[in-house]
């Protein structure tokens, strides 16, 4: 669950969820506003608790002896299953594990649920579990429990996959989307849109062919260099489904903050930049699977970025803009042309079932 | 991004808009229209007014493929998809656009339709030809720029004998368009010019707006997408101003000449016929506007297959699209906009595609209507 409880402010922008006649569409699953409301007013209504109410990609929890635990889950429906630079085993692995080491959080176990579907070759599923497998002892976590079902042909689409992971949260880190201050900087940690454009050029109906792979990785040890970087962090998440901009307009709600981002400070590869004015994509909405928002006081804005750009994962990380205080809580850009516009709520889906 | 990021330069713009300001007589307003949704997209995605002098006014024209779509076509493609049970195919946007009943086409999908986005209209004929049990539908619509590649589908499927594949041709015209503006709407108007189609203008040519220059006496610029583009054709069009004239000038010369792309022009006139008349949403019925598939290709148009009656529909008595795709109001002036009436939840055709005048301020500027 990636979203809060909308303030009452924001209440009014949007219609209520009418529950007597309508029916999940594919923009509730794309990360945007649909998908914040259905949250807020179905899942959070009915489930809510202080855990919950927290918000953010993994829960802290409390343990009897006086520790804190975080718990994050995540599900995988990527279509195609294999994907230039990784499938959805590996994804399914990496993508938990940030949810759990963005929280500040060292990941300890994972578990996985299989929905299969009726017909999918043991191939393929062989291929996809080992792919786990070494995503899983690369990153030093272990799945140690996990649960399969099958369902009939034409029910599910080959197969999907849950997974849960666990951590130990050391005592005195708190990150939160709530964190973020006015005069905060906002870094990210390499390339933005890689993961959103493998996967569409690895769909068939496009016949486009490009040379870009998925980031798709396990982000803990970067965030690891991170924390010991000492550098004064409130808030790190991965960017994923929505891309950038979902991201920053979810803590800038939690924060209740606004957001200047630089235009000519946001790193784009070549192709990507390429691809997506092709086909007509905005990258700051395209997914990726291996970067990391961060943002931290201003003064330690240079200590952070060269903290990240020291590890491999972290080359082409980068500072992007900046916090301020805005009642209306609006994500900016200063273009690269000399204006300044909003950058806001992804709307309807770009790229449905992209993790 | 090579021969792009030249068209994107920040310096020049800045070199520009100081050129704009001195040449701009500050005794007089300008007001403009950009036609196409694309010109409306690049104003407010590069906030291209915060370059231009206070006496200087962008309108937002009806060139927005999806917003000129009336209800009454939307609820057609719906009723195939439910009714019908065809597969019906059609480009992302239009599964947004606000039909009768609360529905659209991506609620009729979570209802049960068999309904694709799709990027091509190549994809469609493909579809027909992978599930040859099944009738593939392509809701066909856009300006004279998607209307070539349709034509080509159609002839496709004609060579293959494909049986199951037809389309819902709302293709429309970009001329009758803007003459409605400059016959209805200009009175309250007032305009002094037009920025001129792009895309559609390498198709048909910058001849068919000769006749608004000398008819209505008004300037047409043909612009780029490009923010550059914009910026460069609005100093065009206000030279034409000072200077009493009334041209066809030509800012996108790189893609566009006179006589357009006859090639596609010769495709259209073969496949396609003109339709007496055509509701279009905001400018309500025009003649000769759209067009439907000739004789010949009978076999492949929808609305003959399946017997499709065409009714039409009222939008929302709040929503002021109408007035907002003839320039007569600015989004933020009506009432529905950024409360009711969202992206997530458009009530009117303008909310949905960032094309759309309505979907554009809100997306990219409504901060400074906040």
């Amino acid at each position: 669950m990636d979203a809060t409880r909308v303030p009452e402010s924001r209440k009014n922008y949007l219609r209520p969820l009418d529950l007597k006649h309508g029916r999940v569409d594919m923009a509730h699953g794309a990360g945007g506003r649909a998908m914040a409301q259905l949250i807020d007013e179905l899942f959070a209504r009915h489930l809510g608790n202080e855990w919950l109410a927290q918000g953010d990609d993994g829960a802290v929890l409390p343990t009897p002896g006086g520790g804190r635990l975080v718990m994050a889950t995540d599900s995988h429906v990527v279509s195609p299953l294999f994907f230039p630079g990784g499938d959805i085993g590996c994804l399914a692995v990496h993508g938990t594990i940030n949810d759990v080491a963005v929280m500040g959080a060292q990941p300890l176990w994972l578990s996985a649920a299989f929905i299969l579907e009726e017909g999918l070759p043991l191939g393929d599923l062989a291929r996809i579990v080992a792919s786990m497998a070494a995503a899983a002892r690369e990153a030093g976590v272990p799945i140690v429990t996990g649960d399969t079902k099958v369902v009939e042909r034409g029910k599910g689409d080959g197969v999907f996959i849950t997974t849960t992971g666990v951590g130990v949260l050391a005592p005195g880190r708190d990150f939160s989307g709530r964190l973020a201050r006015p005069g905060d900087a906002i870094l990210v940690s390499g390339t933005l849109g890689d993961h959103g454009m493998a996967i569409m050029a690895g769909r068939e109906n496009l016949g486009f062919e490009s040379p870009i792979v998925s980031d798709t990785a396990a982000l803990h040890g970067l965030i690891a260099d991170l924390l010991a970087s000492g550098a004064d962090i409130r808030v790190l998440r991965d960017p994923t489904r929505g891309g950038l901009a979902t991201t920053l307009n979810e803590i800038a709600r939690q924060s209740g903050v606004g957001m200047m981002l630089q235009e000519k400070a946001l790193p784009i590869s070549p192709p990507v930049a390429a691809a997506c004015e092709f086909l007509g994509l905005d990258p700051l909405y395209v997914a990726n699977e291996g970067k990391l928002v961060a943002i931290c006081a201003q003064n330690d804005a240079e200590k952070l970025l060269t903290a990240m750009r020291n590890h491999p994962l972290g080359r082409r990380a980068a500072v992007i803009g900046s916090v301020y205080a805005d009642p209306q809580q609006f994500v900016q850009m200063a273009t690269a042309f000399g204006g300044k516009r909003i950058v806001d709520w992804l709307t309807g889906d770009q790229l449905p079932r992209i993790c | 991004m090579k021969y792009i990021d030249e068209f994107r330069d920040g310096d020049v713009a800045r070199k520009l808009a100081a050129a704009i300001a001195s040449e701009v007589s500050p005794a007089r307003r300008y007001r403009f229209m950009e036609f196409c949704g694309g010109h409306t997209h690049a104003i407010s995605r590069y906030g291209i007014a915060d370059f231009l002098p206070d006496n200087v006014r962008m309108i937002h024209g009806p060139g927005c493929p999806v917003c000129v779509l009336p209800i009454g076509r939307v609820d057609q493609a719906i009723r195939l998809a439910l009714e019908h049970g065809v597969i019906l195919c059609t480009y992302g946007d239009c599964l947004r656009v606000p039909a009768s009943s609360a529905l659209s086409l991506l609620k009729a999908k979570a209802l049960g339709g068999d309904i694709r986005m799709i990027y091509s209209c190549a994809d469609a004929v493909a579809l027909a030809r992978r599930n040859p049990d099944k009738q593939v539908v392509f809701f066909a619509i856009g300006f004279e720029t998607t209307t070539p590649p349709t034509a080509v589908a159609i002839k496709q499927a004609a060579a293959l004998g494909l049986s199951n594949f037809s389309v819902l041709c709302c293709h429309v015209l970009t001329p009758p368009a803007i003459a409605s503006i400059m016959e209805g709407a200009d009175e309250q108007l007032q305009l002094d010019g037009f920025v001129g189609p792009a895309h559609v203008s390498t198709i048909i040519g910058s001849r068919p707006y000769e006749p608004f220059a000398t008819r209505y006496r008004k300037p047409v610029v043909i612009a780029g997408f490009e923010p550059l583009d914009v910026l460069q054709a609005i100093r065009m069009l206000i030279r034409q101003v000072n200077e009493g004239r009334a041209e066809v000038e030509n800012e996108f010369s790189r893609a566009v000449d006179r006589d357009g792309n006859r090639k596609a022009q010769a495709l259209m006139d073969e496949v396609f016929e003109l339709r007496e008349s055509f509701e279009w949403r905001g400018l309500g019925t025009l003649p000769y506007s759209a067009r439907r598939l000739r004789a010949e290709f009978a076999g492949f148009d929808a609305e003959h297959r399946f017997a499709l009656a065409y009714r039409p529909v009222a939008d929302h008595k709040g929503c002021d699209c109408g007035e907002i795709l003839r320039g007569i109001k600015r989004p933020q002036d009506c009432k529905l906009f950024g409360t009711v009436c969202t992206p997530e939840n458009p009530i009117g055709s303008c909310m949905v595609s960032s094309e759309g005048a309505c979907a554009a301020h809100y997306t990219y500027g409504r901060h400074k209507s906040a």
